[in-house]
């Protein structure tokens, strides 16, 4: 009977397709909302993204996230390195400084000094230049698209050309010169990342007692990161989070002091009751117009539970499709907009989620329509 | 002769309290296996609901119905389906055929609902279309045929399951005069053989010579049964 089901839900063209509209709205708001929500959440944490080699994260007891710098002294890194199960710890500065460009504007900064011994915490993907070169005299790496975009070199005549390798740029009042170009992720803001060692970043900062941002440590081998926090905690008193803890924090402070949520899942709660009533109505409609043939079937021997069974074919056949479909218009979306300042991530947790909601559409207005069937009386068909 | 339907005291109200209304109102009545029964009478005066306890679609209040020795009563939900999917053929008065389905697909689905294998199911279907004067139609949808024709398929829908009871509800209402009569002729010579009995509702009087006997009924009850049309 599956086969009856599906023609009659193919059948008639004008609901089927009604019916796939309606799940493929809800699916594509849903599932692009959502993405454009995690991709924005994402930049949130892309410095820690950017900086896969450490495992723990140490900082001031008091941080809340990873823009939030409250400096520790020099010596928390010699404490840090002096815990057991610490294969290696380094300093990391980040601040936000201003740089300015060659046409007299100025433009904020985030500068990341990384350790001058070890270049841990440098950017891993260059695309011009080397990450060694940072050792040279005033060396900056700056991320590609602040080169192409925010730190463009302004032209005589007005117009714009990517910052290179050679080219020169002032922050705080200090020189810097670009030995390499970056690929990094896309900070919250968007604001440009420049890249340069720890010492050299402290000497571009405010004058300040303490300069050191984060710690970053490896565990040892065989150390389970979350129990090396526990050791650097209970040593030093300050705060220690694996990278994975660290990240979430920072979406968190995010999700909870912006609107950010709120707005993004009104979006998503619109889809959801948009796409339920369309496609539910449809589908309603649809048994409604079939509930004859329904009874008929009924009448000639088909049990509530069979009838149960087709329906369901036939919610799951277009809840599928319409998923599919609207998954695959939001992933365009993202495809199309990848070079804009949009955000869009599409892991495939969203994809389980968006097709979870769809699945739940499908179920309620499934649901309507089984209730509908199972009280229907089969003497119906005697009805003329 | 074998008795296929036994109905012995049968009522049925609608409704409850004040609004009670009822529509049979204590039916007596023996079909015999292999004959072609039709039930007459004025709209209202309870044949439709007659023949739906009959086929088990609805519950007498009181009285006994049995088809085929089966006791209707001592049958629930999902039982009754299952029996009324291997006992009975039905002809409805609109047809009731799927418009999404082609004519063999429409005359399979008895036989879907059974499991029988769907290539087996419309073969035997195409069969069956041949025996009632449709072997070249097989692929036409619903909305592609005449009414004749619909309503053959329709028969060709009742039979292909080899019930032992067909129930019709008003199989010519819908048709003209000479396709009315073609249909019935169909269905007495396909329809009727061995101990396979015909119940069908009508107010068609030009069908009712058709019949092997004629049970009148008015106000919820069965006036009168007569053996041929001029007896009215």
């Amino acid at each position: 009977m599956n086969f009856v089901a599906l023609k009659m839900l193919i059948g008639d063209r004008a609901k089927y397709i009604g019916i796939l509209i309606g799940i493929t709205f809800a699916s594509l708001l849903i599932t692009q909302q959502s993405a454009i929500f995690t991709g924005i959440m994402s930049r949130t944490f892309a410095t820690i993204t950017d900086l896969p080699t450490p495992d723990v994260w140490v900082m001031d007891e008091k941080v809340q996230y990873i823009d939030d710098i409250k400096p520790l002294q020099d010596t928390e890194l010699y404490r840090v390195r002096g815990v057991e199960g610490v294969e290696w710890a380094t300093p990391l500065y980040k601040g936000l400084l201003k740089a300015r460009l060659s046409n007299g504007n100025f433009q904020s900064c985030v500068v990341i000094g990384v350790d001058d011994a070890t270049l841990i915490g440098a950017p891993i993907q260059m695309v011009d230049g080397r990450v060694e070169d940072l050792r040279q005299n005033d060396a900056v790496i700056v991320d590609e698209r602040s080169a192409k975009g925010k730190l463009a070199r302004v032209l005589p005549d007005g117009s714009r050309a990517p910052l290179r390798i050679g080219d020169s740029l002032e922050i705080n009042d200090r020189r810097g010169v670009v030995v390499g170009i970056c690929k990094v992720s896309r900070t919250f803001q968007s604001q440009p990342v420049v890249y340069t060692t720890f010492s050299r970043a402290t000497s571009f900062a405010p004058r300040e007692r303490k300069l050191l941002s984060f710690v970053l440590a490896k565990a040892k081998p065989g150390v389970d990161p979350l129990e090396l926090c526990t050791r650097i905690s209970a040593a030093t008193g300050l705060r220690a989070h694996t990278r994975e803890d660290f990240k979430w924090i920072t979406m968190q402070y995010f999700l909870k002091y912006t609107g950010i949520p709120i707005n993004f899942g009104m979006s998503v709660l619109l889809g959801f009751l948009v796409g339920t009533i369309i496609a539910g109505q449809t589908f309603f409609n649809f048994t409604l117009d079939n509930l004859k043939h329904f009874g008929a079937l009924k009448a000639m021997g088909a049990t509530n539970g069979r009838l149960v069974r087709m329906i369901l074919l036939q919610a799951l056949l277009v809840g599928a499709l319409g998923w599919g479909m609207g998954v695959g218009g939001a992933a365009t979306f993202g495809r199309l907009t990848s070079t804009t300042e949009l955000a869009f991530r599409m892991p495939w947790q969203l994809l389980a989620i968006s097709g979870g909601v769809v699945l739940i559409i499908c179920s309620l207005s499934a649901l309507i329509c089984i209730w509908k069937v199972a009280r229907l009386e089969p003497a119906i068909v005697f009805k003329g | 002769m074998q008795t296929a339907v036994n109905l012995r005291g049968v009522k049925k109200s609608y409704g409850a309290g004040e609004a009670r209304v009822p529509a049979l109102r204590g039916i007596d009545l023996d079909v015999k296996a292999g004959e072609l029964l039709m039930l007459v009478g004025p709209s209202g005066c309870g044949k439709t609901t007659l023949i739906s306890v009959i086929a088990g679609i609805l519950d007498q209040d009181e009285g006994q119905c049995s088809v085929f020795g089966r006791d209707m009563g001592g049958l629930r939900g999902a039982q009754k389906a299952l029996w009324r999917g291997s006992t009975l053929g039905f002809v409805f008065q609109a047809f009731n055929l799927l418009p999404s389905l082609t004519a063999a697909e429409n005359v399979a689905v008895p036989l879907l609902l059974r499991d029988v294998p769907r290539k087996k199911a419309v073969e035997k279907a195409r069969e069956m279309l041949e025996r009632v004067g449709l072997g070249s139609r097989t692929e036409s949808r619903p909305s592609q045929l005449s009414g004749g024709q619909q309503q053959r398929v329709a028969i060709a829908r009742a039979l292909v399951h080899e019930p032992r009871l067909i129930v019709c509800d008003e199989p010519t209402s819908a048709l003209d005069h000479q396709t009315g009569a073609s249909v019935m002729e169909l269905m007495r010579s396909v329809a009727l053989g061995g101990e396979r009995t015909l119940v069908v509702v009508t107010h068609d009087a030009r069908i009712f010579s058709f019949a092997d006997r004629i049970a009148v009924m008015d106000d919820g009850r069965i006036s009168k049964i007569v053996d041929s049309a001029s007896q009215l």
